[in-house]
Parts: structure tokens; C-alpha cells; sequence
């Protein structure tokens, strides 16, 4: 994979960080990310990001939960192998409504969140470059991505002038591989914890 | 601006003038610490109880249902009594995390974590009572339906049986999912914090690489809601199901139509009660007290009051239409084998009537819902007498069927029933404890998300800024 070269800028507010990303796209540079510990929201929006299409996926995959259900059961009690119970019918639909019902949530779910995992390349064994270890702890991280053109030290000075508390240069890989956390800094190395 | 303006007359939901790194510090630390010995002593007498269970399951599976004290007209006795039950606390978790996420409550995140382990635990305690009580639990996968060589020979789906079977295994898949969704970003942040290879290579696993991208959050948040609503009726649906088992049938004090409301209710009831007594030790234990506040525990007293009177009005309409009816078998049933305190098991009921209806009247008091000590009490109160609720709707119907020859059995467990139930709070309480020591209890990230709202030190902030506001607004407007 192609090691690419970011400029990264840290902030430690969310009330600082959105006009740092409106002026940072103002001026021109392609935001590669924003890290937060937390869903900030709105921060999307500002990004200029696209809405998820995740909850249209969801609905298809529980309307296919649906017709397995139905399609299933009647072929079942109807073709295959129709059971006289006490002489009612065989098409019994209000029955089936539990299962029916039960099945189109359980397809649902499970899709949406194998859907999920497969969008932001989740799963187990999987490791991605993090630009700042405080990123799931406290900090906001904004990464943009360098081109040619791009002059690093003006761009450091932009971020630290719109807030940023630190700033960074990283040459990184993007996308993820198969790895592990283990070799990565220790930030707290050594760091006594006191029994709860 | 996320930063929305809420009311200083609301509570805040976390005190102290937390940043986010305090936040991230006090709910991650105890996993970083070394278990305490209150922990080890825990845990051993949880692990004991479950094996005192793996023995009596051993039993029962090499000799057979006779282990069990079951009998000619009693054929649900404990084991579906349990089921009932576990099910039913089951249901705390998911109405936290999805129907008030839907309805907008904020309190709900310091609570929803532990509730939704707690849901997930007892599902798997619920699922142990049906399935050993087939017998030949060898045979427990007849009850899917796959093309076979017998037939094929379908499963029944017109039978409320089969209906369980999808339920619980639907209700606890997404209920996993669910749980487990929320946890990636926690665990990214224990991985990121870790100062040890294993710790760091463990959790790495566990968050599955989360980075905490923008559009990963934005995703999640989607999931999220979806999720929440596909909870919001399977919630309801699966102790509506469960009461079907019993309401489908024709046996007098089962065969009534409230059975399902009167059923989530209860599961409500039983599930909050369950999150209160977890709750009240783990804050105590892992000095939580400002994350789980005694808002928090008022908030859920509430709901236990008020379902337990949703609870308290199913049983006085089943009287009610006891005698209303004037079906004999159904007065019969209510009127003498429940009511009457001096018929066999009337002590169960006027049990379950003074835990269930009376005793939680007692958190119309503000000072009562407020007091750790009576709310501790209460939980495990409620919980009793939920357990004599669904002991009292299985037995009591049973014990006198319409054959008056086979009356004179009287029920009561055996040693290996018993150990059944106390192998499943064995089993309960190792996974909690587990959870308790290796996951963070409460959702780091959906508390720095409430923090700037509801947190006590950004209230002072607002608190100004409201002052200032209603004096530039005088100013203005006075002449």
C-alpha cells in the first residue's frame, strides 16, 4: 500500500474543532479524517459528509427477513408437508405472525451490523494506522491529507492559529491490515494503578 | 452546535466538574487495576454455585426428568417458573438502551451497559430451563426447522412453543449485537490506554479496530437508532410470546387475554429491580457514584412503581373476572387455590401480593426513591416476589386439575431443581463478575457525549450564561 503524507492537528474542545474544520475546508484542504472519542454531532454535516445509506440497507434486509418467513412457512404447511391441526386451516397466517415477525428483526439486525462492519472495515484481527492515541480518549483529531503542493509548516501554523493544541507530521499507510496492537507506544508504560 | 441548552432545574447526570480524561480515568481504571479480593471471594462463590448447577443438569440429563419433583398434573414447576423469571429480567436491558434512547432519555447512559450485560446473562440463564427440561437435551436441535429424514417433519409454527424458540434466540442475538456495537469504541479506548502487550493485543482484538473516524461515528450512530427500534418492539414481543405459552391454553388462570401486557409489565418490573440491586454495588464498588447518580436510581423507581401497578391492577382484574365470569373453574382457580391464604399454596400468593403491589407503593415518596439503602431492599424485594408471581401462575393452576383423584400430590422441588436455579445465578454471577473486572461497566463514549449537557460543571456554566441572559433580556426590555 502507498504511504501517503498527513498533517495532523489536535484539539482538545469540539466547540474549537468546528470552526477549525469549516475554515481548514475554506481554505482548501481535504479534510482525510476527523478522530473523536465520541459522536460529535453535526461534525458530518460540517465535514460536507454524504448521509449513511446504512438504515435503507436495514430495510431491505428485514423486508427479505419477511419474505423468507412467509415464503418458508407456507411452502412448509401448505406444499411440503400440510399438517391438519384440530381441522383449521392450513394457510394460518395470524399464527405466523410471532415468526414472521421475529425473523424480519433478526435478518435485520444482524445484516445491518455485518453491513456495518464490512463499510468501516471492522473485524476482529484488523489494524488501521491511529493518527493520535488520544483520539478514543480525549483529543479531537483532524488529518489532512498533504499533496504536492502543499506547504506543511504554513499548514501547521492555519490549525495551531484555529486552536489546535498539537501538531503533527505523519508519512502512513491508509486503509488496514492484519496486526496487532501490542507493538504500538505504551502511553501510560510502567504507570502504577491504584486498587479500586 | 451540539452544545444544547438544558434546564438548571434538571439534575445533572454526571457530578463533579468532570473533563473527558476523568471520564475516560474513572470508568477505565478498575479493569487497569488488579481485582480486589471482595472481587476473587465473589467470583469463587458465584463459580461454586455453578457448578453446583453443572451437577444437578448432570443429574437430570443421565437420569432422566424424574430427578425433578415434577408430577402427574404439576408438569411446569420450577424449571418454567425460572425461565419466566430469568426472562423477565432479561427485559431491563434492551427497554434502557432502546426505548428510552428513543425517547430521548439522557439517563439512560449511565445504566445501559450494565443492563444490557445484564440482559444478555439472563437470556442465557432463561434458555438453560426449556432446553433441559426436553429431557433427551440431545435432541434439542428437533426444535429448528431444517429439511430432515424424517419426513421431513416440520416443527409446529403454529404453536406458541416454537414461537419461544425464535423469540429468545432473535431476543438475544440482537440484544449481542446491540451490546456489543456499542462497546467497539470503549474498548478502542482501554486499547489505547494500555500499558501492558496483552492488555493492548486483547483488546485490539476486541474493538475491532476502531479508530473513531467520522463517518465510522456517523454509521454507528445510524446502527444505533436502527437497532433501537427494531429493539423497541421485539422488547415487547418476546414476553408477549412467553405469555402466550400459557394464555393459548385452555387451563383456568391461564386462559386470559391481559396475559401479555400484564407479562411485559411484570418483566419490566423484575428487569429494573435487577439493575438497581447490580447497580447500587457497582457504583459503590468501582466508586461510580458521580456517573450513576441517586438521579439515576430515582428515575428507575419510578418505573418500578409504576409498573408495579400496572402489575397490581392485572391481578385485581383477574380476580375480578374470577368471579365476573362466573366460569367455576375459573373462580375456582382464583378464588380459592390463589385468594384464599388457607388453601396449599395461598401463601404464595399473598406473597407475591405484599412483595409486587404493596411494598413498592412506597416510592410515591421522594425520600423513599432517594434512599440507597430502602431502593437496595426494594430491588431484591420485587425480584421475590416476581419469582412468586409466575411460581403462583404455573403451580396454582396446575395442582388441581379437573380430575379430582390426582389432587393429593403436593408439589415441592427437589434438591436437584434447586440447584438448577442456583447453578443459573451461579452462571449469572460468574459472567457478571467477569463483565464487572474486564469491560467497561458504563459507555465511556455516550457519557463524554452527554457530558457537555449534563455534567454538573457545564450546568454551573449554563447556569450563567442563563443569568446573564435574563439580564441583557430585562435590560432590553424594561423601560
Amino acid at each position: 500500500m502507498a504511504k501517503k503524507k498527513f498533517v495532523v492537528g489536535c484539539f482538545d474542545d469540539e466547540a474549537v474543532l468546528f470552526p477549525a474544520v469549516k475554515k481548514v475546508r475554506t481554505a482548501g484542504f481535504k479534510i482525510h479524517d476527523v478522530y473523536t472519542p465520541f459522536a460529535v454531532h453535526g461534525l458530518d454535516h460540517a465535514m460536507g459528509l454524504r448521509e449513511t445509506s446504512l438504515h435503507t440497507a436495514g430495510f431491505i434486509y428485514g423486508i427479505t427477513g419477511t419474505s423468507t418467513a412467509i415464503s418458508c412457512i407456507s411452502w412448509i404447511f401448505t406444499k411440503d408437508w400440510p399438517l391438519n391441526i384440530g381441522g383449521k386451516p392450513h394457510f394460518a397466517l395470524p399464527a405466523w405472525i410471532p415468526i414472521i415477525f421475529e425473523l424480519t428483526v433478526l435478518f435485520a439486525a444482524v445484516g445491518m451490523v455485518l453491513t456495518f462492519c464490512y463499510l468501516c472495515q471492522l473485524a476482529p484481527f484488523v489494524k488501521k494506522h491511529h493518527f493520535h492515541a488520544r483520539a478514543t480518549d480525549d483529543l479531537f483529531v483532524m488529518v489532512i491529507e498533504c499533496t504536492d503542493k502543499t506547504n506543511v509548516d504554513d499548514l501547521k501554523s492555519f490549525l495551531q492559529n484555529n486552536g489546535a493544541v498539537e501538531t503533527d507530521v505523519q508519512i502512513a499507510e491508509d486503509g488496514w491490515w492484519i496486526g496487532s496492537y501490542d507493538k504500538d507506544e505504551m502511553r501510560f508504560e510502567n504507570k502504577q494503578i491504584v486498587a479500586a | 452546535m451540539h452544545l444544547k441548552y438544558e434546564s438548571q432545574l434538571r439534575e445533572p447526570l454526571v457530578y463533579g466538574d468532570k473533563t473527558y480524561k476523568q471520564v475516560t480515568e474513572d470508568i477505565v481504571r478498575p479493569i487497569e487495576a488488579k481485582p480486589t479480593k471482595l472481587w476473587y471471594i465473589g467470583f469463587y462463590i458465584a463459580v461454586a454455585l455453578l457448578m453446583f448447577g453443572v451437577y444437578s443438569v448432570y443429574r437430570e440429563v443421565t437420569y432422566g426428568i424424574g430427578q425433578w419433583n415434577l408430577n402427574k398434573t404439576v408438569g411446569w414447576g420450577w424449571d418454567i417458573t425460572n425461565f419466566v423469571w430469568w426472562v423477565g429480567i432479561g427485559h431491563a436491558g434492551t427497554l434502557i438502551s432502546a426505548i428510552l434512547l428513543l425517547f430521548r432519555q439522557g439517563w439512560r447512559t449511565g445504566v445501559n451497559r450494565a443492563a444490557e450485560a445484564m440482559t444478555i446473562f439472563a437470556v442465557m440463564c432463561a434458555g438453560q430451563f426449556p432446553i433441559f427440561h426436553m429431557g433427551r437435551v440431545w435432541m434439542a436441535f428437533f426444535v429448528l426447522p431444517y429439511p430432515n429424514t424424517r419426513g421431513p417433519l416440520w416443527v409446529n409454527f403454529n404453536s406458541p412453543l416454537l414461537w419461544d424458540v425464535f423469540a429468545i434466540s432473535t431476543y438475544f442475538t440482537v440484544s449481542l449485537l446491540f451490546w456489543y456495537s456499542g462497546l467497539l469504541p470503549d474498548f478502542a479506548t482501554v486499547r489505547d490506554r494500555a500499558f501492558t502487550k496483552l492488555r493492548k493485543r486483547l483488546y485490539g482484538i476486541a474493538s475491532f479496530g476502531w479508530t473513531g473516524s467520522t463517518k465510522h461515528w456517523q454509521r454507528h450512530e445510524s446502527l444505533s437508532l436502527v437497532l433501537a427500534g427494531l429493539s423497541t418492539p421485539l422488547v415487547l414481543s418476546v414476553h408477549t410470546i412467553v405469555s402466550f405459552d400459557f394464555a393459548t391454553s385452555v387451563i383456568p388462570g391461564w386462559h386470559t387475554t391481559i396475559f401479555p401486557p400484564y407479562f411485559v409489565a411484570g418483566a419490566i418490573f423484575s428487569g429494573f429491580a435487577m439493575v438497581q440491586s447490580l447497580m447500587i454495588i457497582v457504583r459503590k464498588v468501582f466508586n461510580m457514584e458521580d456517573y450513576v447518580t441517586i438521579g439515576h436510581i430515582e428515575a428507575m423507581n419510578k418505573v418500578i412503581v409504576l409498573t408495579g401497578s400496572i402489575v397490581g391492577i392485572a391481578y385485581l382484574t383477574e380476580l375480578f373476572m374470577g368471579w365476573y365470569s362466573q366460569n367455576k373453574y375459573e373462580g375456582y382457580t382464583f378464588w380459592y387455590s390463589r385468594a384464599n391464604l388457607f388453601s396449599p399454596y395461598g401463601w404464595s400468593y399473598w406473597g407475591m401480593m405484599a412483595c409486587n403491589v404493596l411494598s413498592p407503593q412506597i416510592f410515591w415518596f421522594r425520600k423513599m426513591r432517594r434512599n440507597i439503602f430502602v431502593t437496595f431492599f426494594m430491588s431484591v424485594i420485587v425480584n421475590i416476589g416476581m419469582w412468586f408471581e409466575r411460581f403462583v401462575i404455573i403451580v396454582t393452576s396446575l395442582y388441581r386439575d379437573y380430575l379430582p383423584s390426582s389432587w393429593s400430590v403436593y408439589y415441592s422441588p427437589s434438591i436437584y431443581e434447586i440447584g438448577f436455579y442456583a447453578g443459573t445465578f451461579g452462571l449469572f454471577f460468574t459472567c457478571f463478575f467477569l463483565f464487572a473486572k474486564y469491560f467497561p461497566v458504563i459507555a465511556v463514549a455516550e457519557i463524554k457525549y452527554v457530558l457537555k449537557t449534563t455534567g454538573e460543571g457545564y450546568k454551573n456554566q449554563m447556569g450563567n450564561i442563563e443569568e446573564q441572559k435574563l439580564e441583557e433580556f430585562v435590560h432590553e426590555h424594561a423601560h
